[in-house]
């Protein structure tokens, strides 16, 4: 049922500015991240298959293919330190408005052979091009802004949140398609969508969106929840054992 | 091994986390301090956010605090009247730190105060403890009963004097009420207890007897940190239980025996030690502000749509 709903969604998503004739039929592994106690990251599986009608014209290269995951949206604050006196200083600040806090772009091959830069920009593919430039109250870009956001996205890569996996697409029949991809620990709780789009010979074919979450689950949810919704039971609880584990232990130590 | 805070939302190594107990708890069962100026360091090194981080600290600081206050308790060692008075100014001077701590957020330069103000209140106290102990050390070791008689303490002649019999002391509350209040309103805009400068000025201005101090500093942290549990519970969320339990458990075990190693210290080699952490820590921080950073770039995340 799922699939047949997602196949419907696929057909409408790729019928306008797509005049040829393959669609996209695409699924993730899972709906839903669970995080239990001992959750270190997970592992994602995205997968489907270019569909041909009788409409299709017969292809000379093969179908590339691009997997865009995006976390949960939000504002991020990228602040420069400068040397002021003696000191180093949080002087400078750029602010990213809606900037997903995870981005992995999965692919066949190098993005760069798949679709020209301009047209990666266009439909923004690539881990560059879904962080754009922000302007200030009046829409200004100023010079150094480049340097905020190239820094941000340095950071991002850094810890593991933004990433590019050139060989992580694999072509199971030529129409047939599985990426995967390994979902860090810190990856942010929330909703995910994935965007799965077919290329050939650098132009777009067909696109499909899909949508995944990441949740606490078990004791870790049961915390959370109690922490928000009772936090003054939480807080006598965390109170209650602070004194047992230090009672406890001079118990223990006690050598009188 | 791994587990995932359900607060801080990060997987963290269990074993890391211990140890990083067990040292801070170590060092706050010697020398009666919380030590939460080394353990909020190190948890944000980590990438625990640093509110979870100051939230956090709080009860597990009164456990381990709880363990130092009873093993002192049992060697009667805490000073249960003057604990009183000072968690009394201390509470009003905590008022008065968020109120400050509030208006300085507002301004937007809390930042700049906290890595100033931290760095030179380190450095002062821990260089002032520093020449003093290293002179008494040497001069006990020249002529062991000359050095520390002939000092006066503080508040000798003011009215409302009070007797603390434990501390062998006769002392009027104003200075020691004033003390408190500073101290207080100190930690609450650093976001520490306050125990590094309590420590030091109550063997310094006010001669009370090296464990004495440690006993009482601890009783007066107990009673601070479970109050800012509930408050941090009830008003910002962000007290990990997790995190919590783990840190308890390693800074109970360091505490037992920072403070049988404390007890067997004699009192200069405890100021000389004391000092050269508090120095130590000073000149870290003090190193982040002026060396040039490794990236000057830092991203935080201000809000997201779940």
């Amino acid at each position: 049922m799922r699939r047949f709903v997602l196949a419907v969604v696929a057909c409408i998503a790729g019928l306008p500015g797509f005049a040829r004739a393959e669609t996209l039929v695409a699924s993730v592994s899972r709906s839903r991240i669970d995080i239990t106690s001992n959750f270190t990251g997970a592992d994602l599986a995205v997968f489907g298959s270019v569909e041909r009608d009788a409409a299709s014209i017969a292809r000379a290269t093969a179908y590339d293919l691009v997997v865009t995951i995006r976390g949960p949206r939000g504002l991020v604050t990228v602040r420069e330190k400068k040397h002021i006196g003696p000191f180093w200083l949080n002087a400078d600040a750029r602010k990213y408005i809606a900037t997903p806090s995870y981005i992995a772009v999965l692919s066949n091959r190098p993005l760069a052979e798949i679709v020209s830069p301009e047209f990666a920009t266009k439909l923004r593919i690539g881990v560059d091009n879904l962080v754009t430039a922000q302007g200030d109250k009046r829409w200004r870009i100023d010079e150094e802004e480049p340097q905020f956001r190239s820094a941000l996205l340095q950071i991002r890569r850094a810890q593991g949140l933004f990433s590019e996996h050139p060989a992580s697409v694999e072509w199971l029949t030529p129409t047939l398609f599985r990426a995967s991809v390994h979902m860090p620990g810190i990856a942010p709780l929330g909703a995910y969508d994935v965007e799965a789009a077919v290329f050939s010979d650098g132009s777009q074919l067909a696109r499909t969106t899909l949508s995944f979450t990441v949740v606490k689950s078990g004791s870790e949810a049961s915390v959370a929840q109690a922490a928000r919704e009772h936090p003054l039971l939480y807080g006598l609880a965390a109170v209650g054992l602070a004194l047992l584990v230090g009672w406890l232990a001079s118990v223990i130590f006690r050598r009188d | 091994m791994q587990i995932y805070l359900p607060i801080a939302e990060m997987p963290v190594d269990v074993f890391v986390v211990l140890g990083i107990g067990a040292v801070v708890g170590f060092i706050s069962g010697m020398f009666g301090i919380g030590g939460g100026f080394l353990l909020t360091p190190a948890l944000i090194f980590m990438g625990v956010p640093p509110a979870v981080v100051v939230a956090t600290q709080a009860p597990q600081i009164a456990a381990s605090s709880l363990t130092s206050t009873l093993a002192a308790l049992r060697k009667n060692a805490v000073d249960v009247k003057l604990g009183v008075v000072l968690l009394l100014g201390g509470l009003i001077g905590t008022q008065f730190g968020v109120m400050f701590f509030n208006a300085m957020n507002r301004i937007g330069q809390l930042e700049t105060i906290i890595a100033v103000s931290y760095v030179a209140l380190l450095g002062t106290i821990g260089l002032l403890m520093l020449i003093e102990s290293l002179r008494s050390t040497l001069a006990t070791r020249r002529a062991p009963s000359a050095a520390s008689k002939a000092r006066s303490r503080w508040g000798g002649n003011l009215p409302l004097q009070m007797r603390f019999a434990r501390s062998g002391l006769t002392v009027s509350v104003i200075p020691l009420g004033l003390l408190a209040l500073a101290v207080g309103f100190i930690g609450a805009v650093l976001g520490i207890g306050g125990g590094f400068i309590m420590v030091p000025a109550l063997i310094y201005l006010f001669r009370v007897p090296t464990l004495v101090v440690v006993g009482t500093s601890s009783l007066q942290i107990l009673a601070t940190m479970v109050a800012a549990t509930i408050l941090h519970a009830a008003t910002d969320r962000s007290v990990d239980l997790f995190l919590a339990a783990l840190l308890m458990v390693g800074s109970v075990f360091g505490a037992q025996f920072g403070a049988r190693a404390g007890a067997h210290l004699r009192g200069e080699y405890f100021r000389l030690l004391l000092a050269l952490l508090i120095f130590g820590v000073a000149l870290r921080f003090g190193h982040d502000l002026v060396a040039k950073p490794d990236n000057p770039y830092s991203a935080s995340v201000t809000e997201t749509a779940r």
